[in-house]
């Protein structure tokens, strides 16, 4: 038998479990909130609290018309994995695991976006991939500064590890919250798909989906979200109240950001994510490994 | 014994006769039916031997020692004759070097030297002698019906078919020698052979530029094949009784003595898998006929080099030299990652996938820890299957539409359906998870970080896997976007192609159910018999992965289940009055298409502009590891 994570089969299912049923609520409500709190920013009254679900609600009441049927299956696909990954990551599971499944989910809306052949939703698909590639680095570097950190690869072991991780790793913890904004999807890193009506995308990688299928994109943005939130709190285990209080300050902090920036050039999201990587993340890490680790 | 001396001699004794045999179908029936007998012949090995360990042979040092002097020396005839007919006078100054090396070496050294065990089978060969004799044969298969279509199509070549069977079956039982002689001197032999191959395979056309490549990469390859000769004059210098020469002594003869010798032929190992900077001949290679690729990169040639940069992982580990060497593979495996992105040519993005992907089985053997080393074998084996089908489908694919660039494969998935699927199962092997490439990947980050200089390794694999999801899905898009117009072209494709496309799919998806299966039977043995400690991965993530495979497959369904159809809805132009073929009306009434192009940023990946930074750090990568180790040896220690 491999390696026992922390707390034991049945808690880890049960935590998925969990995680698959309350995380599109969380996600849905944190949505709201963002919604609400912009348009205060923006000196709006803004929409109700549980707004998302409403416009979740009415898209599977609409027809189902796409471009092409196999976009279907990879918005399921998308869903599925991306649930699948959640669901590993609050199981406890592997992080690099959890990230490579991301990954794979990430992949199946691009390829959505590629299936439609359409010039708005490709533009989209190609600058997804972009961000794709601009975050994965610093996503690794968190996985393994947290191993070095606590000597495992588990969120079970991570999340319940007592080290006060975050004083070891203050510039990986900054990094993740800068390529935090790029999956956010948040500006000035939109590039892919565009919440705030720029033109010139449409609305880039799900301009081709509608109805039932965008509803289904939207709701794995909220599983999507629920574990990115999920991934701050690994910085702050030894200590839960202030893991949910840098959480909610951390996710305000991303709507002051998306408010407060255009968006940029796509050069400007890989200069951003490689950036913070090579030089936060990087020396953070070597620091770790030769002072912490006792190499 | 025997069934190593079969595999071994079948392929050859098949090479001549199809030498003799004029083009028709008896051939082709030939190479069928002989690939399908390597074939069971490399699995039955496996049946008989995969619980025996390490297994040697005293298999007679001489006469056998005499003809292979006497064919080297045929060879190095052979290769001056051509060098000075082509004017290569570079590859003619090799040639005479290293002809010189082993000549010096048989008239001073040779006599008395009476290795003992020279035949030799342990998991590690097994492995190898799978993917040489599965994915091997399949090629050699794929290649009677292809060759036909390719002269067809290329009326000016000249037809030479015969040689060209005749040395894709040589090739292979020089392989199978290789992963079973444990004496070097015999390794060396087989080595010169599929550098002899692979040079004449890639000049099979004749045309200048296939002659050039075909040189180039015999002239990076003898270099190699020096500094491996060179390693007997260390080697019976140390031993007169030639004991060192046999594989297994030499390297549990310890690092201090091994270490000399281990860096030179390690040297060789990274020309042969073309590590930068000798990526450039893997690169020119394409020139040859598609199989040759697919057999260069998946089974043979490229294989050799990173084999036996894995059999003396054991002595690196620990070394700085293996650094050094390690951070070649690494350097190699991020830079050629990103030229990939800059690249329209299948055929290039293929190519220039495999010298990264070798890199990083390279860097895994060259810092050689168990973890690492069980991550490298990992890595040999999905990337033989995975690259084998893609260079494969690229064929099939430009001889039907006359191109091999990705730009020209919009909408694949709707004219070559089937292709397209096998394809994306391939692109999807190289880079997404559940599949063998990232198990590789994510065991290689795992290893990397309880290694010495780990976090340089480690951060290199973070950047540069970053870099292949961006290569690998811009293309994988490419094909399955689903184009409005087109029509299937697939009737056209024969049966023998079929056959080896659906087999190499087949194969891909079941690597990675059965990994962990391969793992514990062949690895883990192997890692634990070298190290006397092995590495896994932990079963609740070998279960999660099997999930998703499962996933993945029943996934499609979900097209059939799904009770209504849809409406269909043509794409949002803007508001533009389109056709349905996506043609519309420009500015000043013209018309005009609309047409999607990927990215490919050669502003920032361009392949001149970072290739002039990585092969001189390259360069100065491999000067260190030689006088780290040259060092080392006045001091009587080991760097």
């Amino acid at each position: 038998m491999g390696y026992e994570p922390g707390g034991g089969h049945v808690t880890s299912i049960i935590t998925a479990l969990a995680f698959v049923v309350l995380a599109p609520l969380v996600g849905g409500l944190v949505a709201g909130v963002d919604r609400k709190i912009t348009a205060r920013m923006q000196g709006r009254v803004g929409p109700p609290i549980l707004q998302p679900f409403y416009d979740v609600a009415k898209l599977f009441e609409k027809e189902d018309v796409t471009v092409t049927p196999s976009q279907n299956l990879y918005i399921v696909a998308y869903l599925v994995f991306m649930i699948v990954s959640g669901a590993y990551f609050f199981a406890g599971g592997d992080f690099l695991l959890v990230i490579f499944a991301f990954t794979l989910a990430h992949v199946f809306i691009v390829l959505g976006a590629y299936a439609a052949y359409s010039p708005y939703s490709h533009i989209g698909a190609e600058r997804e991939l972009i961000t794709l590639m601009a975050y994965e680095p610093m996503v690794i570097f968190t996985a393994v500064g947290l191993y070095m950190v606590t000597g495992s690869f588990y969120i079970s072991d991570i999340a319940t590890s007592t080290v006060p991780a975050i004083l070891y790793l203050p510039g990986v913890f900054v990094g993740f919250l800068v390529i935090l904004t790029i999956k956010l999807r948040k500006s000035p890193f939109d590039i892919s798909t565009s919440h705030h009506a720029h033109q010139e995308l449409v609305k880039g990688l799900t301009t081709e989906f509608a109805g039932p299928v965008l509803g289904k994109i939207e709701i794995a943005h909220w599983y999507e979200t629920v574990v990115l939130l999920g991934m701050i709190y690994l910085f702050f285990g030894f200590n839960p109240v202030l893991a949910i209080v840098v959480i909610a300050l951390a996710y305000l902090l991303e709507i002051f950001i998306d408010n407060t920036f255009s968006r940029m050039k796509w050069q400007w999201t890989m200069k951003s994510g490689w950036g913070v990587a090579a030089t936060l993340g990087f020396l953070n890490l070597v620091i770790v490994y030769y002072l912490y680790m006792g190499v | 014994m025997n069934e190593l001396i079969f595999l071994i001699l079948f392929p050859c004794i098949i090479a001549f006769i199809l030498l003799l045999l004029p083009n028709n179908r008896i051939r082709d029936a030939i190479v069928a039916l002989s690939g399908l007998v390597i074939s069971i012949g490399s699995i039955y090995l496996f049946a008989t031997s995969f619980t025996g360990g390490s297994v040697y042979f005293p298999f007679p040092f001489e006469p056998t020692a005499q003809v292979m002097f006497v064919i080297e020396m045929a060879i190095a005839l052979l290769l001056l004759y051509l060098g000075v007919k082509f004017k290569q006078y570079i590859a003619v100054l090799l040639v005479l070097v290293q002809t010189a090396v082993m000549l010096y070496f048989e008239m001073t050294m040779a006599h008395g030297l009476e290795p003992m065990r020279n035949l030799f089978i342990d998991e590690f060969s097994i492995i190898m002698a799978l993917i040489i004799g599965i994915i091997g044969s399949l090629i050699a298969l794929y290649a009677t019906s292809y060759m036909n279509t390719y002269h067809e199509h290329h009326p000016e070549v000249r037809d030479r078919r015969r040689m060209f069977f005749f040395v894709i079956f040589v090739f292979l039982s020089a392989m199978f020698g290789l992963v079973f002689s444990n004496n070097l001197l015999w390794v060396f032999f087989f080595w010169e052979i599929t550098t002899l191959s692979s040079f004449l395979l890639i000049g099979y056309s004749e045309s200048e530029v296939a002659t050039n490549n075909a040189f180039l990469a015999l002239k990076l390859n003898l270099l190699g094949g020096i500094a491996f000769a060179a390693s007997f004059l260390y080697l019976a210098s140390v031993d007169p009784s030639g004991g060192l020469l046999e594989l297994d002594t030499l390297i549990a003869s310890g690092q201090s003595i091994a270490i000399v010798p281990a860096v030179l032929i390690c040297f060789a190992g990274l020309t042969k898998a073309a590590q930068m900077p000798f990526s450039a001949w893997l690169v020119g290679a394409m020139v040859a006929p598609t199989p040759v690729s697919a057999l260069l990169h998946s089974s043979t040639m490229v294989k050799a080099g990173v084999y036996i940069i894995v059999r003396f992982a054991p002595v690196l580990l620990g070394t700085l030299a293996g650094i050094a060497f390690g951070l070649v593979g690494a350097v190699t495996f991020l830079v050629a990652s990103a030229i990939a992105i800059s690249q329209t040519n299948a055929k290039k993005v293929l190519a220039y996938s495999t010298i990264a992907n070798l890199g990083l089985i390279v860097a895994c053997a060259s810092v050689g820890t168990p973890e690492l080393v069980w991550a490298a074998i990992m890595l040999i084996i999905f990337h033989a299957v995975a690259k084998s089908l893609l260079f494969l489908c690229v064929g099939t694919v430009e001889h039907r539409t006359g191109s091999r660039d990705i730009e020209d494969m919009d909408g694949l998935i709707v004219r070559f359906p089937k292709i397209a699927v096998m394809m994306a199962t391939g692109i999807a092997g190289m880079f997404l998870a559940p599949f063998g490439m990232l198990i590789s990947k994510w065991a290689a980050i795992e290893g990397f970080i309880d290694a010495p200089f780990g976090i340089v390794f480690v951060t290199i694999l973070a950047f540069g896997s970053a870099v292949t999801v961006f290569f690998w899905a811009k293309w994988m898009g490419k094909i399955l976007s689903v184009t409005p117009y087109g029509e299937n072209l697939e009737g056209s494709v024969s049966r023998a192609k079929w056959v080896v496309l659906s087999s190499l799919t087949v194969l891909t998806v079941l690597a990675a159910l059965l990994f962990p299966l391969v793992s514990s039977v062949l690895i883990e043995p192997y890692v634990l018999g070298i190290y006397g400690e092995t590495a896994r991965l932990a079963q609740d993530n070998i279960i999660i992965m099997l999930l998703m495979i499962l996933l993945l497959l029943i996934l499609p369904l979900s097209l059939y289940t799904s009770s209504k159809e849809s409406r269909k809805l043509p794409v949002y132009m803007g508001g533009r009055p389109t056709t349905p073929d996506l043609k519309f009306a420009g500015s000043l009434g013209i018309q005009r298409e609309m047409t999607t192009r990927n990215y490919y940023f050669e502003e920032y990946f361009g392949e001149k502009k970072l290739l002039h930074y990585s092969n001189p750090l390259c360069v100065l990568l491999i000067l260190v590891a030689a006088a780290l180790v040259a060092w080392g040896m006045s001091q009587g220690v080991v760097m």
